[in-house]
């Protein structure tokens, strides 16, 4: 007779159990702000359609404190999520070949995180221009 | 000569399946040397403590790939790991993460071979040829689509390291796709289509939520993550060719 009893182990709690995977789980927690804004953006196109004094009180719900704090949420979740996201880019991607040589990680995680940096300064950009 | 050596704590986990309900820790006061590995602290346990520590180990210079273990809650293969840089503290040895102990820190490691024999681990010619015909030909572009997925030593570290095959046992895993990877890259082989099959399964790469600690782990530089979730892209196309061609796509 087998004496054989493999003894498997729980997996709760097994993303506090290391650093990478709470990083992990940050990340991909992260991923709900960015909805959260992406949904508050909405509300205010919604808004619009619905008349300038619809559109004005979107813009003065947005300058509430409650509004500024929320924002300034966002923007640390935001950042960080663009941080992790463009870390892991260079696993999720089939490999680039420049010159007969594979584009290494750094390179494929700083231009990300550049064209990330050109993007929000051309959305800058346009903000102030269109603004006046 | 012994009197020399420093003594670092060395905790683990042990579990006998005859006589323990559930795995416990055991500490173990082992002199050692700079030279020496985890492994070695391990063997010196077996050696002088307690001879019914079992754990497997052969070729002791990181390519067997048979010593792999959770070394202070990271997967590690213990022979290329140190006892110096963990001393003065406690250094804590547990069988991998996310598979079955069979007794101590040897897992069980039967569903990962089942895998391996799954994904069909060898070529199978595209066009058979006779030996009048000379070998099948590569040229050095076409090897190096595949030459990083072949360094796998199937020491399953990425499977103890990844958090999703511990959650779903049945998905086929970093390790072996990074080897059905390596055949599908292969410009010899014709079986692509084959293992595109279990690549879009419900046990294949979708199971993946690129967590990439599994190429973090591995001590080879395979990049498992990498082959996973470029197949997620391969089924994916797969998929949606169906729609554009009647014989496209995997079926």
């Amino acid at each position: 007779m087998s004496k054989r009893r493999p003894y498997v182990r729980p997996m709760e709690g097994w993303w506090k159990k290391n650093p990478y995977f709470v990083e992990y789980m940050i990340h991909e927690s992260t991923a709900l702000f960015v909805a959260g804004y992406a949904f508050v953006l909405l509300v205010g196109l919604v808004r619009l359609g619905q008349g300038e004094a619809a559109w004005n009180g979107w813009l003065e719900a947005l300058s509430s404190p409650f509004s500024l704090i929320i924002h300034l949420l966002f923007l640390v979740a935001i950042l960080y999520h663009t941080y992790t996201w463009f870390k892991i880019m260079p696993i999720t991607m089939p490999p680039i070949i420049v010159g007969g040589k594979k584009v290494g990680p750094g390179v494929i995680t700083g231009s990300g995180l550049l064209a990330a940096l050109g993007a929000s300064l051309v959305m800058f950009a346009l903000v102030f221009w269109l603004g006046g | 000569m012994t009197e020399n050596l420093k003594i670092i704590e060395i905790e683990v986990l042990r579990y006998n399946p005859e006589s323990d309900r559930e795995p416990h820790l055991e500490v173990y006061k082992v002199p050692f040397s700079d030279d020496m590995s985890v492994l070695q602290g391990a063997q010196y346990i077996k050696d002088n403590f307690d001879g019914s520590l079992t754990f497997r180990w052969s070729c002791r210079m990181a390519i067997c790939g048979s010593c792999g273990m959770m070394i202070n809650g990271i997967p590690k293969l213990s022979c290329e790991t140190f006892l110096r840089d963990y001393y003065p503290n406690r250094i804590r040895l547990e069988a991998m993460h996310h598979f079955p102990i069979e007794k101590d820190l040897v897992v069980d490691l039967s569903g990962f071979i089942e895998k391996l024999e799954s994904i069909q681990p060898y070529i199978i010619p595209k066009e058979p040829r006779s030996l009048e015909q000379g070998e099948y030909l590569q040229s050095p572009k076409q090897f190096s689509d595949y030459i990083q997925f072949t360094s796998c030593i199937n020491c399953t570290l990425c499977y103890a390291a990844c958090p999703q095959f511990g959650l779903n046992p049945d998905f086929i895993g970093p390790g072996a796709i990074a080897l059905l990877h390596r055949y599908n890259m292969d410009s010899r082989d014709g079986a692509a289509a084959e293992r595109m099959e279990l690549v879009a399964s419900e046990e294949g790469v979708f199971h993946c939520s690129a967590v990439g600690y599994c190429s973090e782990v591995c001590p080879k530089h395979v990049d498992p993550a990498n082959a996973v979730n470029i197949n997620k892209t391969n089924a994916a196309r797969d998929y949606f060719l169906r729609f554009l061609s009647p014989k496209g796509g995997s079926k």
